[in-house]
């Protein structure tokens, strides 16, 4: 198994309140997964992301990752582990504005054991992976929305990690574009990657093949794609087609009105 | 292999912050160029200050090298208390042969001269210098004083033993009596009596600290010759063997002339043993006080310049909380965080310092034109900024980066990635 999370919660303090946004959750994600957790707004899923990635540290509960506890692990160590196990895809994507793309690939690799000899070449190789070879030497602001977030799953992609995390990595991507970045992590779970992409989108969350949703801080539904919901509107997911605003209209209102009532 | 892997990945994160750093600076010119002016001025003052000092210093060593630094003066000396306080000048005074067996009995001692002093007015012809310094010496005078014969010859023991009227004279003064280059064998009245010239003795050493005042014009004269003629107020200078044993000769010379004087045990010294090493260390102790001192004061100032360095590193980190939360969560561990901001702050004093030593070495030639335009005797003063200080300069800027860096350093390090992932 590969992360395996046991009775977390997350308890935030709020002045006198206390938030719970992890209520006892449990959750199991093998090798090869392509899970895509959905959830309205404070339902935890922020948090959930932070936990499996290593950002935060459950209140309580037991979080493994590839068989080892990380619960007791203090900062140093949560740090290796982010840096030689987890990738993130952030929704803003979050390079570094002064860096060109192959520097901000190269960022993971400072904090990592790889000499800097070889980080050159596996630069160039996780840039050709996910089509950006031509871009190397651009700078964030001379690439486009989708070329920056190809840049940003290119530098998560670099440690090889064992799981990709992607937090609503097309939030600010246009449709096309996202499908092309969607259709990016398709590959890749193809090739092997686990993936776990936190989404609001049911259009996003149709590319996963397991679908988790939160509300209050636990899981109400775990289901493969096929029996979840999404999939009965979408039978499969689409290519993107020329000219796929037709195809994207209904989608799109229908997980903005899925929002708007769970909220 | 292992071993080394360590200090090899700390080393390659040192020099990929420290390329960071630079990176850092130079898209903000302004605010670094501002933010270090606190530094500049502090390395720049220290290292001036110790530029003129250092110059200073050399200068005086340098001259008391040359009048020697292993030199003893015995001068007669009356006591302050005891039975001969109210002794006669005679008594107190040295005589000839008090001296004879010195070297035998001081073996620091490396040689001896008495020296006689006297003035006369020199005629030849019709010509006249009047108030001529005549200094009655023994030979090793020569050596002591660092004062060869140029021409001609030096006293032989003939000279000395027979008290012959012979007599050796400085450039000035053979050419203030307008004798030829070569006036060897010419002969010249001194005082009342005929005189002949056996050579051409260098002049006093130009000093500018000792022997101020003292007249070029000079004749020497064997020192018995000189005794014979009139008793001349003397005195004996030796030289220690080296420098450091000249208290040792101090002590042994004491104990001999106390013996060849007949002093009783208590009785005060009738004598002073003076040695030119004891104020040679005095003075290099004030430097080095003064140095001190004067580095401390203006290091005040680097202090002020640091709270300038963390205030920056503060909005640097406050700027960066975003960068900060990005690579802690690609895996950046708290250390390499510290390291990157710690090291930022160092570059940043570090290049103060490299700015500070410029504007210094610049002040510095300076302060040497004005002082040979201004100040006659100091050519061969130099005012340079030694290589400690140098090290110096950039280990207290690189101390000051680490100081004050070390509190912005420390917040980014804490910065709570999730939350810095927030900041807008």
């Amino acid at each position: 198994m590969l992360i395996r999370l046991k009775d977390v919660t997350k308890v935030y303090r709020m002045g006198v309140e206390r938030i719970h946004a992890l209520d006892g959750l449990t959750l199991d994600v093998t090798q090869n997964e392509y899970v895509a957790v959905m959830g309205p707004s404070g339902s935890g899923k922020s948090t959930l992301m932070n936990v499996i990635g290593c950002l935060d540290r459950p209140t309580s509960g037991s979080y493994e990752l590839g068989g080892r506890p990380t619960t007791d692990m203090g900062a140093a160590a949560l740090a290796r582990v982010r840096n030689e196990r987890i990738g993130f895809v952030f929704q803003s994507y979050e390079l570094l504005p002064r860096f060109n793309a192959l520097k901000n690939v190269e960022l993971p690799l400072i904090y990592s054991k790889t000499a800097w000899w070889a980080r050159r070449r596996l630069c160039h190789q996780v840039l050709e992976r996910v089509g950006l070879s031509d871009r190397v030497k651009h700078r964030p602001n001379q690439l486009s929305g989708g070329e920056k977030q190809r840049v940003a799953i290119a530098r998560a992609l670099i440690n090889n990690p064992a799981i990709l995390l992607a937090d609503e990595p097309t939030g600010n991507l246009d449709s096309r574009t996202s499908q092309e970045i969607l259709g990016l992590f398709d590959q890749l779970h193809q090739e092997g990657q686990t993936i776990v992409i936190v989404t609001h989108e049911a259009s996003v969350a149709v590319h996963a093949r397991r679908v988790i949703r939160m509300r209050d801080g636990r899981v109400y539904s775990d289901l493969p794609i096929e029996e979840d919901p999404i999939s009965q509107m979408q039978t499969a997911p689409e290519p993107p087609a020329p000219g796929g605003q037709g195809t994207e209209g209904p989608r799109r209102s229908q997980s903005r009105a899925q929002e708007e009532k769970s909220s | 292999m292992i071993l080394l892997r360590g200090p090899l990945l700390l080393a390659q994160l040192l020099v990929q912050s420290a390329f960071l750093a630079l990176g850092q600076i130079r898209t903000h010119k302004t605010r670094a160029a501002l933010t270090t002016v606190g530094i500049v001025i502090g390395v720049a003052s220290v290292s001036t200050v110790i530029a003129v000092l250092t110059g200073f210093k050399e200068h005086v060593l340098s001259q008391f090298e040359a009048f020697g630094t292993n030199k003893l003066y015995v001068v007669p000396d009356r006591p302050d208390k005891g039975p001969l306080r109210r002794a006669p000048w005679h008594i107190i005074r040295f005589t000839p042969e008090q001296f004879d067996d010195i070297k035998r009995h001081c073996p620091s001692v490396e040689q001896v001269t008495r020296v006689g002093f006297m003035n006369r007015t020199i005629h030849f012809r019709d010509r006249s210098v009047e108030n001529v310094r005549v200094l009655a010496i023994d030979p090793a005078w020569h050596r002591i004083e660092n004062r060869h014969v140029e021409l001609g010859r030096p006293f032989s023991v003939i000279d000395e033993d027979q008290a012959r009227p012979v007599c050796l004279l400085t450039p000035k003064a053979r050419d203030k009596l307008r004798l030829d280059r070569d006036c060897i064998g010419q002969e010249i009245l001194l005082g009342s009596r005929l005189f002949r010239i056996v050579g051409i003795v260098e002049p006093h050493l130009e000093s500018a600290m000792f022997g101020q005042g003292e007249s070029d014009v000079e004749a020497c004269i064997p020192f018995m010759t000189a005794w014979k003629m009139g008793q001349p107020w003397m005195l004996v200078i030796a030289t220690s063997k080296s420098t450091e044993l000249s208290q040792e000769a101090r002590a042994e010379i004491r104990f001999f002339l106390r013996r060849v004087r007949n002093l009783k045990p208590g009785d005060p010294d009738t004598f002073r043993v003076e040695v030119l090493e004891k104020y040679l260390s005095q003075f290099k102790q004030i430097a080095m006080v003064i140095t001190i001192v004067a580095s401390g004061i203006v290091g005040i100032s680097l202090l002020a310049g640091g709270v300038g360095i963390m205030n920056i590193m503060l909005v640097s980190v406050s700027e960066r909380t975003r960068e900060i939360g990005l690579r802690k969560a690609v895996g950046a561990r708290p250390s390499a965080v510290l390291l990157q901001f710690l090291v930022e702050a160092v570059v940043l004093c570090l290049l103060g310092g490299l700015a500070g030593l410029m504007v210094a070495h610049g002040f510095t030639s300076l302060i040497n034109q004005i002082i040979k335009a201004g100040i006659p005797d100091a050519e061969h003063y130099h005012a340079y900024i030694p290589a400690w200080a140098v090290v110096l300069s950039f280990g207290f800027a690189a101390g000051v980066g680490i100081v004050f860096g070390m509190f912005p350093a420390l917040k980014a390090a804490r910065l709570d990635p999730i939350e810095a992932l927030r900041h807008e």
